[in-house]
């Protein structure tokens, strides 16, 4: 076994190679975000003289500071707190939505179903960024122009979700619904009671999914912000950059960048058996 | 597909399904009932009227050479992109797949990148690239080699086209080393025994066997370059310079929001629609086709 193993599994040399080649990978992957740590660390002296230094510097604690509670048109905690409100509203604005009319698409027969059926469909087809100006205009149109309803509804008008959940339900066996039928059980009782918690893990991957997708939305914020206040940290990044010649203060920019990638790198990290499932789930 | 067991009531299945029609109507249908009716239409110059044009806004679009050649670079960026990010990712996993041990490893250091947003990709690519403090541009400087991708349209689509990349590998990392841990060991050892090296089992047997997996992470990605790096570009070119780096995404918002010209930004969103709209067909097209498979 070990022998024939050898012949397609690397080992010796071979190994090594393997190892220098995955190495080279990560270095490639890694640098971008090793550089923008270390100018997070240094003073803007160090880094407006190239090249700059390779290894962090003494001011981590001085442009952290700095940025999370000053920043430059806005504090970086502030833009943090928004994201995190727009994040966790997209996610559980679109898994609450969906839950709903999926359990009622699959286990009702009502007037419309087909019709509602295909008019979610047809929203897979349509990303936000093609509708802009339209969606624009009606958020303006409500007054919603920064706020975060209007942050996160135009956002969770998609059926992804819906299709997913109705997949899951649609392998739920249906013994389950005829026994809470005969002991007499309302649907809503048979959708809290055994429904929710069987989609426990489904509705926590989709979560993770949806978190990472709400947080790095750029093009959406951008446009309905305009109040510094109300800025996203993943667009409040571009607004940090000064118009014309001046030079831009590097230090804040890279802590605010590095901030902006914490939350969903933790997520992902630490949710990383779910994180593949909701990727895999959600592109079938 | 059907359910056996359903419940009864009519009221109770509409109430549940009241949130997302009124959601979906609200900030879906009718912006993009909007957009199809804006699209007819061009404002007049003080935009106190709008006046119709029929198919006119469409007919100007596709005799503009700005657009047509917003087209080309669309093409250019999302081939590029997918090539540069699927290659590596490929590559990447070909090596995770040989390891007995520690591929779980590597897997989760190259997992991550996942979720750094395109725009935060494109602000750190920017800063290594940036023509007065980039540590790359200082390097390249000493090799002789003077980048400035502010000026160099060459050189702009290059850097956004890494850019966009690189936040793409983990993604397709993690699609091809599935891939790749599904096909049957004992196919490859039957090849090896057989003498075939390293590179012929690859051509001739790995790489067929994933081409389903290839297949629609070909899709995917288009999508994803077509739609998903305007963050990139805002941050690192803004469409500069001279429209080089301009996509058609990108190409809608400028219109729209900074050159307010609703009508052809309106006309740009359908035949954008359009596009979405065949890349779907396609993609459902192969997913039927890789179910029996």
């Amino acid at each position: 076994m070990a022998e024939r193993l050898g012949m397609v599994e690397k080992r010796g040399v071979g190994l090594w190679l393997t190892h220098v080649g995955l190495i080279i990978g990560l270095l490639f992957i890694f640098f971008p975000i090793w550089l923008a740590f270390v100018a997070s660390t240094v003073s803007q002296a160090d880094i407006i003289k190239p090249p700059m230094p390779l290894w962090p510097g003494d001011q981590l604690y001085e442009n952290y500071s700095r940025a999370l509670l000053s920043g430059i048109n806005a504090p970086v905690a502030w833009m943090m707190v928004n994201s995190l409100i727009m994040a966790l509203g997209i996610a559980f604005g679109k898994i609450l939505i969906s839950l709903l009319s999926a359990f009622a698409i699959v286990y009702f027969k009502f007037p419309g179903r087909k019709m509602f059926f295909w008019l979610i469909f047809l929203t897979l087809m349509l990303p936000v960024e093609v509708r802009i100006v339209p969606t624009y205009q009606v958020v303006a149109n409500f007054g919603m122009l920064n706020s975060y309803s209007g942050l996160i509804f135009p956002l969770i008008a998609s059926a992804t979700a819906t299709f997913l959940f109705r997949q899951f339900f649609m392998t739920v066996p249906d013994e389950l619904a005829e026994a809470a039928r005969v002991d007499g059980a309302r649907p809503m009782r048979f959708f809290w009671d055994i429904l929710l918690p069987m989609s426990r893990t489904n509705i926590a991957a989709l979560f993770v999914i949806l978190f990472i997708y709400g947080w790095n939305q750029y093009l959406w914020p951008l446009l309905i912000t305009t109040d510094p206040s109300m800025n996203t940290i993943v667009m409040g990044i571009k607004q940090m950059f000064p118009s014309g010649d001046d030079l831009a203060d590097w230090p804040v920019i890279m802590a605010t960048s590095i901030l902006a990638m914490i939350p969903p790198v933790i997520v992902v990290i630490s949710m990383q058996r779910l994180f593949i499932r909701g990727l895999v789930d959600s592109e079938k | 597909m059907e359910k056996r067991v359903t419940f009864k009531g009519i009221w109770l299945p509409l109430l549940l399904v009241t949130p997302q029609i009124v959601i979906t109507a609200v900030f879906f249908f009718y912006p993009a009932g909007q957009a199809v009716w804006q699209s007819l239409f061009i404002p007049d110059p003080f935009g106190l009227s709008m006046q119709y044009v029929g198919l006119g806004n469409f007919r100007y679009l596709l005799g503009n050479s700005y657009y047509l050649t917003s087209f080309v670079t669309t093409a250019v960026f999302s081939v590029l992109v997918t090539v540069v990010s699927m290659g590596i990712a490929l590559y990447l996993a070909v090596l995770a797949d040989r390891l007995i041990k520690g591929s779980g490893v590597y897997r989760t250091l190259l997992i991550w990148p996942y979720a750094v947003a395109p725009a935060v990709a494109g602000v750190l690519w920017l800063f290594m690239f940036n023509t007065r403090v980039g540590v790359v541009t200082w390097y390249l400087g000493v090799l002789g080699y003077d980048w400035n991708h502010v000026l160099n349209g060459g050189e702009a689509m290059g850097l956004v086209v890494v850019a966009s990349a690189w936040g793409r590998i983990s993604y397709n990392f993690l699609f091809f080393l599935a891939g790749l841990q599904a096909i049957p060991k004992s196919v490859i050892e039957a090849a090896a025994i057989d003498g075939a090296r390293f590179w012929v089992r690859f051509r001739t047997i790995v790489f067929p066997l994933l081409s389903p997996t290839t297949f629609f992470l070909l899709v995917v990605n288009i999508v994803y370059a077509f739609f998903e790096t305007f963050g990139v570009i805002h941050t690192i070119t803004g469409g500069g310079p001279q429209q080089s780096t301009t996509i058609l995404v990108y190409k809608v918002f400028s219109d729209g929001f900074v050159g307010q010209d609703l009508g052809s930004s309106a006309a740009q969103s359908v035949i954008l629609l359009f596009i979405v709209g065949l890349l779907t067909i396609f993609q459902f097209k192969f997913i039927e086709r890789r179910v029996h498979y």
